[in-house]
């Protein structure tokens, strides 16, 4: 299980951050062509991208491309680039509809065959930043076999639904309808940038809540976010005990040929054990929460 | 490909690196290179800024590049930026820029 709760977002054309960032170790890393670069930048900034993607220092994390949409002088380029430098996930800005990424899938497999790259081997993921995008969310998630996951784009979607970013009423539904799709689908769901970067009871207490809500992860501004998600996200001492109780009963009902698992006298079923096992994959990736 | 006009890519913050080309009169290439790690890291930079204008066939232009300790990949990037805009390049053949 690939472990996606940060997702750093880094400006595509600052040469300085694409430099060190890989040193904050966030789940996965993106890089922004998109709405942090302006548009005389853009050229660089791909080209810049295109160079850190083959860059050493990010072989061992996963990388993801925020490319501009492919309905702009700039998307196709994007992808040319990202594509053939071997990026792991591109994430389609503003999608509406399932066609959406249609569209970028014809493309990315052109350049695969292209550039013989293993076709299926760049993976997609679609930013919701719409009313179109969220009551699309679930033919959105199931539109390809390339989607990892699907996330929701706070700033976008409440201009578009006449609203503004408050105490999180305003994305209650968005948040609701992108988690269903997302599970339904079997992907990966990721929240909102939380942007007061200097808020850490703020932004825990969003955390908070979106992990209850049962979001993976969530994508983040500053590398002094990972610390306090990852934290956050990782399993209490006590969750870690009753993991690996749960997983010894589990080994030990498949060793004796007993098909119900019981612990304590309680009897214990496939999800409660795949769950256990989660618990046990989030403590070792970030130990037990602080 | 030559430099057809003046242009600039990069910045002079720390870990970039800023390069501007010029177009020259006579087909040559002529490179001038100033680093804040020379140094140590010298060798490296021209070996980075001399293969990456042989993956471009620059035949003329002068290019100057004052680097602020920028990596590799940086190098990399900012000299093919401002040559592709000093020599009006617009479609890219991405096989050639690895």
């Amino acid at each position: 299980m690939k472990l996606r709760r940060s997702m750093l977002f880094l400006p595509g054309a600052n040469a300085a951050m694409l430099s060190t960032a890989f040193v904050f170790k966030p789940d996965s890393i993106m890089f922004d062509l998109e709405d942090a670069v302006s548009l005389r930048e853009k050229d660089a900034a791909r080209l810049l991208v295109f160079h850190a993607l083959q860059n050493p220092v990010y072989q061992d994390l996963e990388t993801v491309v925020r490319i501009n949409p492919l309905n702009t002088p700039f998307g196709l380029a994007d992808l040319e680039a990202v594509v053939r430098a071997g990026v792991d996930i591109v994430r389609l800005p503003k999608t509406d509809s399932a066609a959406d990424v249609h569209e970028l899938e014809t493309e990315v497999e052109r350049i695969e065959r292209a550039c013989g790259r293993q076709l299926g081997s760049t993976k997609l993921m679609a930013a919701i930043e719409s009313a179109s995008g969220v009551v699309n969310a679930l033919s959105i998630a199931m539109s390809s076999k390339r989607m990892i996951g699907i996330a929701l784009a706070g700033f976008d979607y409440v201009m578009d639904m006449q609203t503004e970013r408050g105490d999180g009423t305003e994305l209650f539904y968005a948040r609701c309808a992108v988690l269903h799709a997302a599970r339904v689908a079997g992907i990966d769901a990721f929240d909102v940038v939380y942007s007061d970067v200097n808020d850490e009871e703020g932004f825990l207490k969003e955390v908070e809540l979106i992990k209850k809500l049962g979001f993976n992860g969530k994508s983040l501004i500053n590398p002094r976010q990972i610390e306090l998600l990852h934290n956050a996200y990782a399993p209490t001492e006590e969750d870690v005990d009753y993991a690996r109780r749960v997983v010894a009963a589990a080994e030990k009902a498949e060793r004796d040929g007993l098909g119900v698992i019981a612990l304590n006298g309680k009897m214990i079923d496939a999800p409660i054990v795949n769950h256990a096992k989660r618990v046990l994959q989030k403590a070792q990736a970030s130990g037990v929460r602080k | 490909m030559k430099i057809v006009k003046e242009a600039l890519a990069g910045t002079l913050e720390s870990s970039d690196l800023l390069v501007k080309v010029m177009p020259l009169p006579a087909d040559r290439v002529e490179v001038v290179i100033k680093s804040e790690v020379m140094h140590q890291f010298g060798e490296q930079i021209r070996k980075v800024v001399s293969q990456t204008l042989q993956q471009l066939g620059l035949l003329s232009g002068q290019i100057v590049i004052e680097d602020k300790g920028a990596l590799d990949c940086a190098i990399r990037a900012r000299v093919q930026a401002a040559i592709l805009r000093g020599a009006s390049v617009e479609q890219l053949d991405w096989s050639k820029l690895s």
